[in-house]
């Protein structure tokens, strides 16, 4: 029984539930207590010792329903198939049921012991043999989707159908009638071993399949995604933020030990007549990062803009504040939409407002610096997410100058390659000279190294 | 290894607190249960007024234990939580035993003889008459054990669960000066969240986890019933019907079962016999408790009452 807790416990990371081992064994400690009787106290065990949030509750209920409905239990299977032998043998002295030497002779023909089972059509037997035959050809380590017909071929392979095959040719010069029985039987175990595997690859193969997604997705331009792909990638975006959350949002005092903070260390210990029994040191504040994001929204930049949002906005327990702005020929604030309504909702409402136009960097700059240049303080990063292409117009790089010195840091992240940069109607270089760092970021990769870089400046 | 007999301590525990009035769907009574048998503290998580609280106190009655509670707080620290030094005795003892001082150190010639004598009697003033045990400290230290309650550790900051952490793995805690204090008996521990933040995941790997949601409609009934003995049956079956059905809409704070008790209480105190739109109206502030929800909701409640009256007819 503690292989199949194992396979379980397996099975259960696979679906995206954390189990560590200290958990899994204190699963096995409360299963010890309750027992295998009764399969509902069995599931809230589980869901009570290895799930540690209402969503891994979720996934580990399916995975639990999922895991019993398989073929009986492995070790049972093979208790059971002892006890199946025991009774045919004592029926039956004359089937040699185990072995492969085919002294006996149950049938007219000496077949082996998998036809013999195939034509008994003993279910219970044949699906206890592929259990076995699935531990042995290790089954729960599958992975990848492609594995699938080497997994086949390997139970099949433990089952005896050599053995197997042989007889069909025996029996085809022999006896025909036998040896259509046996294909047809074979053609029905190829079936269900079939679907053992994908079971097995649906329960243990789905964590590997979701990395190399996101590996996929890490790595791929923001811009050019599939419509279908957006909704994967803004869950990756949110896995993004949660690690960011994560690493920046430990505690900001850091006490400076070694300074003497005399007056508060006075002050407490008045009490006492000013003998020191508590002392107070000197603490140093750090700052949380403050934002003023300014966001390109017409073409292609668009899908870009519309995940980096997405990101800064969910950094709420990092970043203190943060203010974005979108623009193309003109410029709006946008952080009350975001904040209020769902992003899908956020920002087809920013795109109505100003998304689609040819855009305008000037003009846009010059609408900021008149609404809200009061914005920036000495403590602010800003973040200007563009491609720089301002299609000819008066690129007003005097305004993003007058920016860069108000604030903390000036960052540029353009969607474009270095290698395009100041081709075309391209002002990037002329930026480029009054910004802190100028980097790519095309990639949900590159995104949250940009991200990270900001919010680390502040650490 | 598998018996029937940890089943039957299961169904033990749910009727333990089913006679402290605290009706538990089989899935607390597990929690409960496994608790006790392998020693771990409950995390317990969900909506405000499910009774996360009022299963501790549940427990503590049944099991005739007594129960401490610890709320916590933004800024609760170590020296409220656990231990302090009674520093204004410590200073009392020291100026009344200057004279004894005196004495003892009398003999000697030097300074250092006497720092000498005054080394051999140890850290008097560091001992455990001089500590002040707070919550978590006095949980330990109960002889016949007791339920630990930490009340709302969401709201605490990220250090102090890392102090917890020692209390919950091994149920001991060490003060540098006295050394590490055990357990006599280990406490059942319950700590509620409310889900304000993430609680880190040390804290919960040490946990049993569970969410209580809110309840079905039978079991609500029955707590109403057990909390409630006043109302009539089929007032019962159909306020709680309304509430479910007031559950379903979308609003900022869903009325949990403290607001379905509290709404039995008035419908009894008005000597309702069943729900009619009136009286719904009038006593709606009960359940919900924003201006903008009861808006929401009193168009509806026509509809309502005439749903949660229909299921009672058929069940």
């Amino acid at each position: 029984m503690r292989e199949n807790l194992h396979r379980f416990f397996r099975a259960a990371r696979g679906a995206g539930v954390r189990v560590s081992p200290a958990e899994s064994i204190d699963a096995m400690r409360a299963i010890a207590q309750v027992g295998f009787a009764d399969r509902a106290i069995l599931r809230d065990t589980f869901l009570l010792t290895l799930a540690k949030t209402q969503d891994e509750k979720r996934a580990l209920g399916d995975c639990f329903d999922l895991f019993f409905s398989q073929p009986e239990p492995q070790q049972e299977a093979s208790e059971q198939s002892k006890s199946d032998e025991q009774r045919e043998a004592g029926s039956n002295p004359q089937a040699d049921a185990h072995g492969d030497t085919s002294g006996g002779g149950a049938e007219s023909e000496n077949v082996g012991p998998l036809a013999q089972m195939l034509l008994s059509q003993d279910r219970t037997a044949i699906s206890t043999a592929i259990a076995n035959a699935s531990g042995a050809a290790s089954l729960s380590d599958i992975r990848y989707f492609t594995q699938r017909g080497i997994f086949q071929t390997r139970i099949l392979d433990a089952m005896g159908i050599q053995r197997l095959r042989d007889d069909i040719d025996n029996a085809t010069a022999n006896n025909p009638a036998l040896a259509e029985r046996l294909q047809d039987a074979l053609t029905g175990l190829r079936g269900t071993v079939r679907d053992a595997v994908s079971q097995a690859l649906l329960l243990y193969g789905r964590e590997e399949a979701e990395n190399l997604r996101n590996e996929i997705l890490r790595n791929a331009p923001l811009a050019r995604i599939e419509p279908r792909q957006v909704e994967q990638m803004r869950s990756l975006i949110r896995q993004i933020a949660r690690r960011l959350r994560e690493r920046y949002s430990k505690p900001r005092k850091r006490q400076r030990r070694g300074h003497l903070d005399v007056r508060r260390t006075l002050r407490r210990n008045a009490a006492w007549g000013g003998v020191p029994f508590l002392t107070a040191w000197k603490r140093k504040h750090r700052d949380r990062p403050k934002i003023v994001a300014l966001c390109d929204v017409s073409g292609s930049v668009a899908r870009v803009s519309d995940f980096f949002l997405l990101l800064i906005h969910s950094l709420h327990e990092v970043v203190d504040d943060v203010r974005s702005f979108a623009f193309s020929g003109h410029l709006i604030e946008v952080s009350d939409i975001l904040d209020k309504k769902p992003p899908e909702e956020a920002m087809q409402e920013i795109m109505s407002k100003v998304g689609f136009g040819s855009s305008d960097y000037g003009n846009s700059f010059a609408d900021f610096e008149d609404g809200w240049m009061n914005t920036i303080t000495p403590q602010t990063t800003v973040i200007v997410l563009g491609d720089a292409r301002s299609n000819n117009l008066d690129p007003r790089a005097d305004i993003l100058r007058r920016i860069g010195e108000r604030s903390k840091r000036l960052v540029w992240l353009n969607p474009e390659g270095r290698m395009t940069w100041g081709f075309g109607d391209s002002e990037m270089p002329r930026y480029a000279t009054f910004c802190t760092v100028v980097r790519q970021c095309a990639t949900a990769k590159q995104l949250e190294r940009a991200v990270s870089d900001i919010v680390a400046s502040y650490q | 290894m598998a018996d029937t007999r940890p089943t039957a301590s299961i169904e033990a525990v749910e009727s333990g607190l089913a006679a402290q009035g605290y009706i538990a769907s089989r899935q607390i009574a597990t929690a409960v249960y496994l608790s006790q048998q392998i020693d771990k503290p409950i995390l317990v998580e969900g909506p405000a007024g499910v009774g996360k609280t009022e299963l501790a106190k549940a427990i503590a009655a049944w099991r005739g234990m007594k129960m401490i509670r610890l709320q916590c707080y933004e800024g609760l620290d170590e020296a409220k939580a656990l231990y302090e030094w009674k520093y204004a005795k410590q200073l009392l003892y020291t100026q009344i035993l200057k004279d004894k001082l005196g004495e003892v150190l009398g003999g000697a010639q030097t300074l250092g003889a006497a720092l000498d004598q005054l080394h051999t009697f140890g850290d008097v003033f560091f001992s455990k008459e001089f500590v002040e045990p707070r919550p978590l400290l006095q949980a330990l230290e109960q002889p016949n054990g007791c339920v630990l309650l930490i009340d709302e550790i969401d709201k605490s900051d990220a250090e102090f669960e890392s102090l917890l952490l020692e209390i919950l793995s091994d149920f001991q805690v060490t003060i540098p000066e006295l050394g590490t204090v055990s357990a006599v008996a280990p406490p059942t521990v319950i700590l509620t969240s409310n889900s304000e933040r993430d609680l880190g995941d040390a804290l919960k790997r040490r946990c049993l986890h569970l969410h209580i949601g809110f309840p079905e409609q039978r079991l609500e009934e029955r707590i109403v019933e057990s909390r409630v003995p006043g109302i009539s049956q089929t007032l019962r079956r159909q306020m709680v019907g309304f509430i479910h059905e007031i559950r379903s809409l979308d609003l900022k704070k869903l009325p949990s079962v403290s607001e379905a008790i509290d709404w039995a209480r008035v419908l009894v105190l008005l000597q309702a016999n069943e729900l009619d739109h009136e009286i719904v109206k009038d006593t709606l502030n009960v359940l919900l408790k924003y201006e903008a929800d009861i808006e929401a909701a009193t168009p509806q409640i026509s509809a309502f009452i005439a749903k949660a009256s229909r299921q009672g007819v058929f069940s």
